[in-house]
């Protein structure tokens, strides 16, 4: 095993889900033509000044409280000052000294079924920049403003990982925590949720931490996996060699799955923060906290734990289903028109995490977007449970419920998909088909066995799958087995 | 405690000002007497009092409520800008 | 003679349409054009918009509508962001820079019916005592054309003083008002910090900058301020507090008012002015105030701690000036950095350049303790002194200026002694509260001013103090010589 040991720490760049700026009235949605959601204050105009935004307060507020974090009774706005395009005013209005969000932490399940407590450091407050773009200008840059003054709750981890994976699964905690608690869409593509990835190594043993690298804007988990463990190796192969690691900023190539330096951020900045002069101590008194607390659902592993229990589902089945609170609903609305008549947890926690997942991906679909609403999945299930159809045929009802919008009663009905539970309708197919073939009946009866099979598969033909599969096992065994047939 | 040449230097390109060769014996004489003129607090005994961002001491931030209130006039302000280009601000070339 | 009534004259005779706001405003624009070539106190004159302002106020005077200020013409000093018209802050930086919005003192005061002459000239961002360092030109005292008028709201100081408009717009950061006001022989009000809204003033040192006004009696100031002052939503650090009514306490008697004199800054004042200081004091308690001396203890180190607090804000104010979405943008720039070095160095002054660098030494690693934060903590111990001192007094009495106005070019080679002209007016910046210079008497032929500070919101009853003086006496309607 490696005699190297490997610490990372991520900072989070969650955008808060607000209508308005966090320092201005500009709208935040996504995707407006350039410049057309930048106002006076976002252009750092002369004379504009900030008023903050309530909401991302609470927001705020609401995750610490999240993470069991101290929410800081008085917190202070801060200038962080550097030159970059995209920084209209020359300065990031930030937290500095004194976040709104102190200490809390996060128990994080890894891939093995452990739960690690991953601790987060602080949590602040603080306004997006605008975007930089190359395409189409000859030598120059333009710049879009309208992402500038977006408010971001920073989210800083302990260096508690030791592995890139334990690091996605951090990431992936936070993403879901994020959507749980409706203060951001967690959505990478957009940019809505960022992560920038502190990574060192040190021999394993040792208490001082090596020099780290920060690995900027990492917008997908495989993303941050991946630029992880390059950096691990690369850092691991630099000391092996006699080299040094440098502290620096580097971006991930995910084209060449690479992380190199960032040439125009490689001198350390000053950025010579200061408490902003145009904002006052932002005053969070217990009511406000409590207000808040009051808005706070059932968080992600409340409801896992809920589900383990009530459902008899394994920690890591109950996970998945609780991955965001809109597939939690979907479940536990379709448990409840299952188990109302006799149905199990299980068959719909099966189907959730089989069938329906799978179409989801398979369309890119979120589960607010499913084409089977949980009503008729669970109509789909209680045909299944009361045996009208079998679980194989459930599932060409489900992809014909899928295309077409339809029930599952109605498919059932048109495609004339019944089970057949008759016994003598089935045995009556069984006596034919083993008519129809003397030659494989002898061979099993001499000891093929696994000419069984090629029954069931013959009898399924001929009644188009419908036949119950536990009847025509049954019925199939008396009668090859049987001496009625001489 | 006076200031080089080289902590001028410095402290020009923190602020993204130009200093022409002429204009550097200048600057570091006058930003020198402003550094040691103002040096003067560092030997003042402020005992454990804090430090006072704010005249408006003991007040706190105002909240806003979460509306959007500003509509598009980026045509309107872009007439003062330098150089824009298909509605974007364009400066020579930034790299990463 | 138009120019020499006061605002409540004029009003009255607007009211009265005895006369009409443009005919008025045409009294002041021909002044202008006449004697403003001597002064310089402009950057840009708006006689066009002058005259659509006055016609639209003679209509609501006409619909019978009245109001302290309606057809009054002003001037705006060239800090504040008036929609439609060039707002150049006296710089290069902005000389091209229309803004496309009004700051908030414009809109009320452009809501109560005044007339906009003009913008006034200024110290390039506010940066200065003496109006040198406008990209504009240097303004001169109506007093003596050879002398500086004070700074950096030089050009409406000059302005009111030479009668070229019956009040003006400035700014107060560490004396601009009061103390350009006290060289010029005016009446200037700094407000308490958080009383006016900043919402469209350029910034310089946010924790410090106040709007004020200028006029010829604190009578005429208390009706501009009254329309200036009152929390405004758009600035964070606009106080929500009530504004008095200032017209109504003007002429309270003082019997019994305590007026606090500034040991600290007699000691090595020339005998002249302090003996200016001494003859206001005896009308003080003739009018029935009580006078004792106050310490200050910590007021010595606020110039310091000024120069070290101001640069450190102005370093980050100014940092959006940047060639990029407006202002001034250097030729054929090579690169990124070449447009952001060169556009700020040929688009700012000297002055300027030397405040973000001291500003930008102060605050960088390694020294932000020893000066930012050291200053931060004296400024609370200046703070605390004042609140000490007004304990025991209700004002506090300083001369404005250690001299009159001095030579235009004579304090320019050092920084440092430029900035000692502030040392009277700085504490009140620092601590955020109100203060007032009106004229007290004369030196060489030049004016000279005394200075009262109130405790926070005070303003009223620094307006009454310094109204009863003006009652008392006649300095302040002295003019200079051939701008009667």
């Amino acid at each position: 095993m490696s005699a190297w040991e490997t610490v990372i720490g991520l900072e989070i760049h969650a955008q808060l889900a607000t209508k308005s700026k966090i320092f201005s009235g500009s709208a935040t949605a996504y995707g407006a033509p350039p410049n057309t959601q930048a106002d006076l204050v976002d252009l750092a105009y002369p004379g504009v000044l900030p008023v903050l935004n309530a909401q991302a307060v609470q927001m705020a507020v609401k995750f610490g409280l999240a993470i069991g974090a101290a929410v800081a009774h008085r917190s202070v706005f801060a200038r962080k000052n550097y030159f970059y395009p995209d920084l209209p005013k020359g300065y990031q209005i930030s937290q500095y000294e004194l976040p709104v969000v102190a200490r809390g932490s996060l128990k994080v399940m890894l891939e093995d079924g452990t739960v690690k407590n991953i601790g987060i450091t602080r949590a602040h407050l603080e306004e997006d920049a605008g975007k930089s773009l190359h395409e189409g200008l000859a030598n120059a840059t333009g710049i879009d403003l309208n992402r500038a003054g977006t408010p971001l709750l920073e989210i800083v981890s302990e260096p508690d990982m030791r592995s890139a994976k334990e690091a996605v699964a951090y990431m992936k905690k936070i993403h879901t925590l994020v959507r749980y608690l409706q203060i951001c869409d967690g959505n990478m593509q957009e940019g809505s949720f960022r992560c920038d990835a502190n990574v060192s190594v040190r021999p394993k043993g040792r208490e001082k931490f090596g020099t780290r690298a920060e690995i900027k804007n990492l917008n997908s988990f495989r993303f941050v996996e991946k630029a992880i463990q390059y950096e691990i190796a690369r850092q691991i192969e630099l000391i092996e060699s006699g080299g040094t690691v440098v502290q620096e900023t580097r971006l991930y190539d995910s084209d060449k799955d690479e992380t190199r330096s960032m040439r125009s951020k490689e001198e350390a900045n000053d950025y010579r923060y200061f408490p902003d002069p145009d904002l006052l101590p932002l005053e969070i008194d217990s009511a406000f906290i409590e207000a808040v607390r009051a808005t706070l659902p059932e968080l992600p592993d409340e409801k896992a734990a809920r589900f383990a229990g009530a459902f008899a589902l394994s920690a890591y089945d109950a996970g998945v289903l609780s991955a965001s609170r809109e597939l939690g609903a979907y479940f536990e609305s379709v448990v409840s028109g299952l188990t109302a008549n006799s149905g199990s947890a299980k068959l719909a926690a099966n189907w959730v995490m089989g069938e329906l997942s799978s179409a989801l991906n398979r369309d890119n679909l979120d589960i607010a977007d499913s084409r089977v609403s949980a009503a008729q999945l669970t109509g789909l299930l209680l045909r299944i449970a009361d045996e009208t159809i079998s679980g194989k045929i459930a599932k060409e009802v489900f992809e014909a419920m899928w295309s077409s919008g339809q029930t599952a009663d109605a498919i059932i009905e048109a495609k004339g998909l019944r089970q057949i539970t008759d016994s003598g309708a089935i045995e009556a197919v069984i006596d034919a088909v083993i008519a129809a073939n003397p030659k494989q009946l002898a061979d099993y009866r001499a000891g093929k066995d696994k000419l069984f099979g090629f029954f069931v598969g013959q009898v399924m033909k001929a009644t188009s799958g419908k036949a119950n599969p536990a009847q025509l096992n049954e019925l199939l065994k008396t009668k090859l087995a049987g001496a009625e047939h001489a | 405690m006076s200031l080089t040449r080289q902590d001028v230097e410095k402290i020009a390109h923190l602020a993204r000002l130009s200093i022409t060769e002429q204009e550097m014996p200048v600057y570091v004489t006058s930003l020198s007497s402003i550094v040691d003129f103002v040096d003067e607090l560092s030997r003042a005994d402020v005992g454990s009092v804090l430090p006072m961002a704010h005249p408006l001491d003991g007040q706190h931030q105002r909240l806003r409520a979460d509306e959007v209130t500003q509509s598009d006039h980026h045509a309107k302000y872009q007439l003062n800008a330098p150089a824009v280009a298909a509605g974007l601000y364009v400066v020579p070339r930034v790299l990463d | 003679m138009l120019h020499n009534l006061n605002i409540g004259e004029l009003a009255d005779r607007l009211a009265k349409r005895q006369i009409s706001s443009v005919e008025l405003t045409r009294h002041f624009l021909g002044r202008i054009e006449r004697l403003n070539p001597a002064l310089n106190a402009f950057i840009t004159q708006t006689p066009d918009r002058a005259m659509q302002d006055a016609e639209s106020a003679d209509r609501r005077l006409a619909a019978g509508e009245r109001g302290p200020l309606l057809g009054i013409p002003l001037i705006h000093k060239d800090i504040f962001c008036t929609e439609g018209v060039r707002t150049s802050c006296g710089s290069r930086m902005l000389d091209n820079f229309v803004a496309p919005y009004d700051a908030s003192v414009v809109a009320r005061l452009k809501e109560a019916g005044t007339v906009m002459l003009g913008k006034a000239n200024m110290d390039e961002f506010a940066m200065g005592s003496s109006n040198e360092t406008s990209y504009y030109g240097p303004v001169r005292n109506p007093w003596n054309t050879a002398k500086v008028p004070g700074g950096s709201s030089g050009g409406s100081a000059a302005a009111t003083a030479a009668r070229l408009t019956p009040f003006a717009t400035g700014t107060d950061t560490g004396g601009s008002i009061r103390q350009p006001a006290a060289l010029t022989g005016v009446t200037g009000v700094k407000p308490t910090y958080g009383r006016v809204s900043r919402f469209g003033m350029i910034a310089f040192a946010s924790s410090l900058d106040q709007a004020g006004v200028f006029a010829r009696s604190a009578a005429d100031a208390s009706s501009v301020l009254q329309v200036m002052a009152g929390f405004d939503p758009k600035d964070s650090t606009s106080v929500d507090a009530p504004v008095p009514d200032y017209a109504a306490v003007l002429s309270a008697p003082l019997k019994g008012l305590k007026i606090g004199l500034l040991r600290e800054f007699f000691e090595g004042l020339e005998a002249r002015n302090a003996a200016l200081i001494h003859d206001a004091l005896k009308i003080y308690r003739s009018l029935g105030a009580e006078t004792l001396e106050v310490s200050l203890p910590h007021l010595p180190l606020s110039v310091p701690t000024y120069y070290v607090v101001a640069p450190a804000e102005c370093s980050s104010n100014l940092s959006r000036f940047d060639g990029v979405r407006f202002g001034y943008r250097c030729e054929k720039p090579a690169d990124l950095l070449d447009l952001y070095t060169r556009s700020r160095g040929e688009g700012f002054g000297a002055e300027v350049k030397r405040r973000i660098m001291t500003g930008t030494y102060v605050l960088s690693a390694g020294y932000f303790d020893a000066y930012y934060l050291k200053a931060q903590k004296v400024r609370r111990l200046i703070t605390d002194d004042f609140r000490a001192a007004f304990e025991k007094v209700d004002l506090v009495i300083s001369p404005t200026t250690p001299t009159p106005a001095f030579d235009i070019g004579a304090k320019m080679h050092d920084p440092v002694t430029m900035y000692l002209n502030d040392i009277y007016t700085i504490g009140a910046n620092l601590a955020g509260l109100p203060g007032v210079s009106l004229p007290c008497g004369f030196v060489d032929e030049l004016p000279m001013g005394l200075q009262l500070v109130g405790p926070h919101f005070a303003e009223a009853k620094l307006l009454n103090a310094a109204h009863q003086f003006q009652q008392a006496t006649d300095w302040h309607r002295r003019a200079p010589r051939g701008y009667e």
